[in-house]
């Protein structure tokens, strides 16, 4: 069947049973969308179905009718994505595995709510586990790309 | 005033640290020097500083063997090299290199010894010293113990500084002898040849003819007003990869031809398989192959997720577990260990306890904590191939040295012929200090020659297979006269983690396990009467070490314990705590730490705070616990913390790690515990060992102190005081003393 990441069509041959993630991982082989759990607990498999935050460990092949965006469909030869920015300037990262999910949540929650409170973020964000401990600086990274967002 | 390190020949090849430490401690056990690991496989044109520089036409090469685990090893392994060397880290490659008895690692050594780390009497000295010659034996090249920046901090300095005098010897040659080396230096990977400037010379430039001179021997290293990288905020070499997906950790690597697959192993650790069935699996959608192996069936797929799916289909018989089956026997274990026959250490014996415990107001208290799977966010996984006498590996891995000598066991080949790539790691905690994910991949492998294996753990195979963290049990007895505590007695009980842990690699410490008391014992309490004593527990389940080890359980116990006691005697926490140190260093992160929280203004209605210290890997750290008590639960509010780590290296690392560590100590403290039942773990996933979820997570105001004279890691020491400090705050806003992790047996949170 036909699968569209990041605006190009892919023609997989898979069984439709199998979990978007694993599809994108080992199919398409694009490994920024990780695997945590398989069963949406963690939140590091998010990425978008027409921009929806989805967990894709959660979602079969077969059920997927729209159009994929992964992390590595956020950054254009243009430049990075202000959330990516932020998330660079602000030093977010410890081990980083978890960050492609809080990133794909991040950019849902900000093109939802353009000028999230810190409740906003919370509740956003509460899916994507981080075992590094980087939450603090995840709401500090939202907060400045929301900012820099709303003068662009 | 720079420091001038003199190194001898021979032994600079071998990295530095080996006389360093020898001129620091007098002298070694074990003196013949390891060989170069880089100088076997040299490319023409290509020179090898030191073990930790490789340098040729095309660039520069740190080699960072501290494995990054998410601490940002590399980038500070980096930054210590490249300020002596000054090179900018962002504009050289940085490789974790070989595993070699040359990068062991001597600061691990330094908490295997019986003497406090605020001992730096001769006989702890000698101790250390003896200790790291063991070390050395074996070749321990080991990430853990926070000892990453203590391990690197001269040592990799050295080496550059060692790299950059040695280039400026080959530019005297470069250029004809015309400059003598007292007018060069050295400025971002060239070699200046006069005050002007002008463009100088690339290091690359000079890397054919430094080949064929000796290294220089004798260096200075620039003071530390001098630094232009450590000390300061300092952007890590991974960021930006990290930030956009980019970063391939190893359960990410494709290799050419690979294939997919997991094993499904006893889930009773240790057991055997009596038989299995795989008839439904082999029929299943995208599944290549079935693959017997010790114990444990393997299954090769198109896809990770079909292999998973296929390890459902087979059915099992299963052994029995090696160790006692139900949670509540693993308790009672540990309850009936308290005896003389079980007695591992009394390292503490100060005043007469059993006088002082005769008379006067005794408290008394029983505390427990559970096991703790260490659970990182990356599953593991390995991609094995394996070809003729060859085998090669592709992994994340703390234990490097150690996971060659076994793979090459298993695979009957030489441990010449095992070549090991040591992946990027999204997260540990002490989890990849195993390798039986490795050994089972090269088991699959043997069974697919020619063909690249890559084994995936399902978080549930990860968590049942994991080796948690001890499960422990304390009995304190107390008592005070006049308002002050003067006498302490604590008893703890738990498995011996490191004889656990050791044994897996075929070794065995004679002697107590230093983990049963290790942040109880060492903490420099001046209590009158005071006695630590370590009970070894049998029959329990595998353990290994899990993010700051011993002190994770028995800094709660400790501190939590004291805090009974010192509002028993009507004292204040701050002030009884502050009287009974006379440890300098640890008095000044407790007055730090109670200054930034304001400790003794009213914290409000409904709200409690709670301190607790705690010494560990050589890190004083001091925090104060903030909570409201909310009709739906406790809430954390606010953390501050205070942490003496001699040098401040990597400002916003610090900042980063502190933060994590609290997060992580104050998680599981929370609502996570590892239980058996039948011999199986019962938490396989995070709905059921969710930890701190950011709704959860409080602000977290933290600060450095660079008064100490060593540099001390940070890692691990933040998580020790971080789970007695919230129960003590929950006893000062609520009343109710917790003295069982987790913490939401006895409390709800918000
Ligand atoms: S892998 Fe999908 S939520 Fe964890
Ligand atoms: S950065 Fe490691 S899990 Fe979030």
């Amino acid at each position: 069947m036909m699968l569209t990441v990041n605006g190009k069509d892919h023609d997989i041959e898979a069984d439709p049973d199998t979990p978007l993630l694993w599809i994108l991982r080992d199919v398409v082989e694009m490994v920024g969308t990780k695997y945590g759990c398989g069963i949406a607990q963690c939140g590091a498999c998010t990425v978008h179905l027409d921009g929806q935050p989805i967990r894709s460990c959660s979602y079969r092949l077969g059920d997927i009718n729209g159009e994929i965006t992964t992390i590595e469909g956020l950054s254009s030869d243009q430049g990075l994505h202000a959330v990516q920015e932020a998330w660079i300037n602000e030093q977010v990262t410890q081990c980083g595995y978890c960050q492609s999910g809080q990133i794909m949540s991040a950019v849902a929650l900000l093109s939802a709510i353009p000028q999230p409170t810190d409740e906003d973020i919370d509740r956003a964000m509460s899916g994507n586990l981080c075992r590094c401990g980087t939450y603090p600086k995840i709401r500090a990274a939202i907060h400045s790309a929301a900012a820099k967002l709303a003068r662009s | 005033m720079g420091r001038i390190a003199t190194i001898a020949r021979r032994t600079f090849l071998i990295g530095s640290a080996a006389v360093l430490g020898g001129v620091a401690f007098g002298y070694y056990m074990y003196r013949r020097p390891p060989e170069n690991p880089l100088e076997d496989d040299l490319a023409d044109g290509t020179v090898a500083l030191t073990p930790y520089v490789l340098i040729n036409a095309n660039g520069i090469t740190l080699i960072t063997p501290r494995t990054d685990l998410g601490q940002g090893a590399y980038s500070l392994q980096a930054a210590l090299i490249a300020e002596e060397l000054d090179v900018d880290i962002h504009k050289v490659n940085v490789d974790p290199g070989p595993p070699s008895p040359a990068y062991y690692n001597t600061a691990l050594s330094h908490e295997a010894v019986p003497f406090a780390s605020t001992d730096d009497g001769i006989a702890a000295r000698v101790a250390r010293g003896l200790a790291d010659a063991t070390l050395k034996f074996i070749g321990l090249q080991i990430t853990g113990g926070s000892t990453t920046a203590s391990d690197s901090y001269e040592k990799l300095r050295i080496a550059g500084a060692v790299a950059r005098e040695t280039l400026k010897q080959a530019a005297v040659i470069h250029t004809g002898n015309s400059i003598p080396v007292d007018r060069m230096w050295t400025r971002d990977g060239h070699v200046m040849l006069s005050q002007s400037g002008g463009d100088g010379i690339p290091y690359e430039s000079l890397a054919e003819i430094a080949t064929t001179i000796e290294p220089v021997d004798q260096v200075d290293l620039k003071p530390k007003s001098e630094w232009r990288y450590l000390g300061k905020a300092m952007e890590r070499i991974d960021i930006v990869a990290k930030s956009t997906g980019r970063q391939k950790y190893g359960i990410d690597l494709q290799i050419e031809g690979m294939v997919h697959a997991t094993v499904r192993s006893n889930p009773r650790q240790g057991g055997s398989m009596r038989s299995f069935d795989a008839a439904k699996a082999e029929g299943m959608p995208d599944v290549r192959k079935i693959v017997p192996l010790e114990n444990a069936v393997g299954v090769i797929a198109n896809n990770t997720w079909a292999a998973f799916r296929a390890t459902d289909a087979i059915e099992f018989d299963w052994g029995d577990a090696p160790f006692l089956h139900e949670q509540e026997d693993h308790w009672q274990a540990l309850a009936d260990s308290f005896t003389e026959e079980s007695l591992d250490s009394r390292n503490r014996d100060d005043g007469n306890i059993d006088d002082a415990l005769a008379s006067g107001e005794i408290v008394e208290a029983e505390y427990r904590a559970p096991y703790l799977a260490h659970a990182p966010l990356e599953p593991v996984s390995a991609i094995v191939l394996v070809e003729e006498d060859r085998l090669e590996i592709w992994t994340g891995t703390q234990i490097p040295g150690f996971l060659v000598v076994k793979a090459a066991k298993l695979a009957g080949v030489s441990e010449e012929n095992v070549t090991l790539h040591v992946q990027m790691v999204g997260g540990s905690f002490g989890h990849r200090l195993e390798d039986d994910y490795v050994m089972k991949t090269v088991e699959l492998a043997l069974a697919m020659k020619g063909t690249p294996v890559k084994m995936t753990y399902s978080r549930e195979e990860d968590m049942r297979h994991d080796f948690p963290r001890q499960i422990a049990m304390a009995r304190g007895q107390g008592a005070f006269l006049d308002g002050r505590i003067n006498a302490l007695d604590l008893s703890i009980a738990m498995p011996a983690v490191t004889i656990s842990q050791i044994g897996r690699q075929g070794l065995n410490l004679p002697g107590p396990d230093p983990v049963i008391v290790a942040g109880a014992w060492d903490q420099p309490y001046g209590i009158e009467n005071y006695r630590v004593t370590g009970y070894r527990a049998d029959n329990l389940a595998p353990v290994s070490s899990w993010r700051s080890v011993g002190a994770s359980t028995n800094s709660f116990f400790h501190e939590s314990f004291l805090d009974e006691l010192i509002h028993a005697a009507g004292a204040d926490p701050l002030e009884e705590r502050l009287r009974l140190l006379s440890h300098e260093p640890s008095r000044k992160v407790l007055e730090v730490v109670g200054e930034m929280a304001d400790w003794g203004s009213d914290p409000g209605p409904n709200k409690g705070r709670g301190i607790a210290y705690a010494l560990a890997f050589g890190t004083p750290v001091a925090e104060i616990v903030e909570v409201t008590k909310t009709q739906e639960g406790i809430r954390i509010d606010k953390v501050w913390v205070a942490a003496e780590i001699g040098t401040l290296l990597d400002p916003v690392n610090f900042e980063n790690q502190v933060k994590g560590g609290i997060v992580w100590g104050l998680g599981h403290a929370m609502n996570c515990e590892t239980t058996f039942s039948d011999g199986m773990v019962q938490q396989t996933n995070f709905h059921a060992y969710e930890a701190m979820r950011i709704y959860q997570c409080p602000q977290i105001e933290v600060r450095a102190l660079e008064n100490g004279s060593r540099v001390t890691g940070i890692g691990e020491p933040p998580v020790a005081a971080a789970a007695p400090a919230l129960a003590n705050a929950i006893f000062a806003a609520t009343g109710k003393r917790i003295r069982e992790m987790p913490f939401n047996k006895h409390v709800s949170f918000v």
